[in-house]
């Protein structure tokens, strides 16, 4: 007999309570239950669409930022950045080009080069991320509005609904299709793509393993030859990726974007992440967690619509939900490590 | 039979500091040879000459009879020289096996779809922590809810897995309890069996001359002794480790005055 098989195999409670995503599960079904009960148009088909399309708008964001808090940095500049993507790419087509698709793809690259300056000034001056970031979202915050007002003369760009390749664009960012009663948006696919890839590249990839490393333990990560600063740099632009495709969805899903916007969406992403299980001090986390996070900002903010409340309250909710979250989750992973 | 490592009068000053002063050693395959001294004694230099972390300023360094100079770790590393430090080894919240794999994973497929080899990772670790006499419950399981003297082990089975010849360990017993540091030194002799040639810095002699093959004393970092085992008796090495006549001018100084 083996030594290791005199051990009891590990029973399935135990793994299931070591599971990141656990505790937002619980919260999610609780948040869901609740607004069943307290509201009656909650269980509708067609509102699942509209709770589906809120959550994903959060969750498209909230994977990379989940990413990059398990590899152990912030970034307060990801709600801006998705404005200034917008920006860049309408502005762009409308200044330079007839075609709206140069514009997005110039976008692509100015969003992914703020990514990486993010990425480079933090491995660079190797200062904690919150500053750095809180700096570029200041920066990004004043730029946007600063050449909007600069170039189109008001707050919001010119419309480019009549430019060539709108149409496509729009196809590919911002439409809708029906099945039965339920209306889904194109952003619904989107997040469920980033959420697969994203878990695939966490758990089984070097670059997850990586990733894990980085957040988890950089000076031990890094004397076994893992290199943290280009890690990093990547997950920087793993989000200003993300940003794009939000971006672009703003832009297209009406014609116009207003330079002010996506100011304080960057809280939501990092409470979507946290409340998904995500360790604020990194190498812990999930993507599908920060997508159930995200599930749950979306019941939330439509739920009290459905149940015809002030949706001044809302922000209270979210609030109570991220403390009972993060509350819920030390419980959980103190007793999964006594389980053990 | 050539040495795997030999040290032949290195010196090493930081500035007008001398840190190191003609110190030789000699590390044999099968065999453990244990670096003594207190703090500040030049047993860190003298790691990191060797791990190639730093260069020595005079003397000569071999491996396997050619001389070698390391201008970096991964050097070193690629002589097979592996270093195991006190806590820098994991990474605590990531599983066994992807600490075990850490920074050389493993993968299969090919392009975009590379990917972890998982099932090879988890079976290779398992039997590589096995074959060092480690009874894991779960290769799952946290690093970090592993005791400090498991965590050391799976660092040495890392090392030995991975084709080191030459293993050293920087106080690896020093953290622990006796019991913990019992276990560790099961598995440095595990080491030691499996033909690698391990270098084990302490402070103390108990430990060294528990498995100890060959015994070289720092002080203020110069060497005052270089034994083979049956050169030298425990008694012997406490002694000289406590710093001999030092020891016993403290003893005098030490004493109540008569009444």
């Amino acid at each position: 007999m083996t030594a290791d098989s005199l051990a009891p195999p590990r029973r399935l409670g135990n793994r299931l309570f070591g599971r990141p995503e656990l505790g937002a599960v619980v919260g999610a079904v609780a948040v869901f239950v609740f607004f069943s009960v307290a509201a009656d148009s909650f269980l509708r088909p067609a509102s699942l669409g509209t709770v589906l399309y809120a959550a994903s708008t959060i969750g498209i964001m909230a994977v990379p930022v989940a990413l990059l808090m398990i590899g152990g940095e912030f970034d307060l500049s990801a709600g801006v950045l998705v404005t200034s993507s917008a920006l860049v790419s309408s502005m762009f087509s409308y200044q330079m080009t007839a075609n709206v698709w140069v514009g997005v793809g110039v976008s692509l690259l100015v969003t992914l080069a703020i990514g990486f300056f993010n990425g480079i000034m933090l491995s660079r001056t190797k200062l904690p991320s919150f500053i750095i970031t809180l700096g570029t979202f200041l920066m990004l915050t004043g730029l946007n509005l600063g050449f909007t007002k600069l170039i189109d003369g008001t707050v919001s760009t010119k419309s480019i609904a009549d430019m060539e390749g709108f149409a496509s664009a729009r196809a590919l960012f911002a439409s809708h299709l029906t099945i039965g009663d339920v209306g889904l948006q194109v952003t619904i696919l989107w997040w469920i793509v980033l959420v697969a890839v994203a878990t695939w590249v966490l758990l089984r990839t070097r670059a997850g393993n990586w990733i894990f490393a980085s957040g988890g333990g950089p000076d031990a990560a890094r004397a076994v030859g893992v290199p943290v600063t280009r890690t990093k740099t990547g997950l920087y632009m793993a989000v200003a990726f993300c940003a794009w495709i939000s971006g672009q969805h703003l832009l297209f899903s009406f014609d116009v974007v207003q330079s002010g916007e996506g100011i304080g969406n960057e809280f939501l992403y990092i409470i979507a992440a946290v409340i998904g299980g995500c360790l604020m001090t990194g190498g812990y986390g999930s993507a599908i967690g920060s997508a159930v996070g995200a599930f749950i900002f979306g019941m939330t903010s439509k739920g009290i619509v459905y149940a015809e409340w002030n949706p001044d309250w809302f922000k209270f909710f979210l609030g109570a939900m991220l403390l009972l979250a993060t509350l819920l989750n030390a419980w959980v992973r103190k007793r999964a490590e006594a389980a053990k | 039979m050539t040495a795997l490592v030999k040290l032949t009068g290195v010196s090493k000053a930081y500035g007008h500091v001398r840190a190191l002063e003609d110190v030789s050693l000699e590390v044999h395959a099968g065999e453990i040879t244990c670096v003594l001294g207190d703090n500040g004694a030049g047993k860190s230099t003298l790691i990191k000459i060797i791990a190639g972390l730093h260069q020595h300023d005079r003397g000569s360094y071999e491996i396997e009879g050619a001389p070698v100079r390391h201008a970096s770790p991964r050097e070193a590393l690629d002589h097979g020289i592996a270093t195991v430090y006190q806590d820098l080894a994991v990474v605590p919240l990531m599983p066994v096996w992807r600490n075990f794999f850490l920074g050389s994973e493993p993968r299969k497929g090919r392009g975009p779809f590379k990917r972890l080899d998982v099932a090879m990772m988890r079976e290779t670790t398992r039997t590589a922590l096995r074959d060092m006499g480690i009874d894991l419950r779960d290769v799952d399981q946290p690093i970090g809810t592993l005791s400090g003297g498991q965590r050391q082990c799976v660092a040495i089975a890392r090392a030995v897995h991975f084709g080191a010849k030459v293993l050293i360990l920087d106080e690896p017993t020093a953290a622990l309890g006796v019991r913990q540091s019992g276990v560790v030194l099961k598995y440095v002799a595990a080491a030691r069996d499996a033909g690698l040639g391990v270098v084990l810095i302490t402070h103390n002699p108990h430990h060294a001359h528990l498995v100890g093959d060959r015994f070289v004393l720092l002080r203020r970092g110069t060497m005052t002794g270089s034994y083979t085992r049956d050169g030298i008796t425990v008694d012997e090495l406490t002694r000289e480790m406590a710093g001999g006549t030092d020891l016993e001018a403290l003893a005098h100084e030490l004493r109540r005055p008569a009444p």
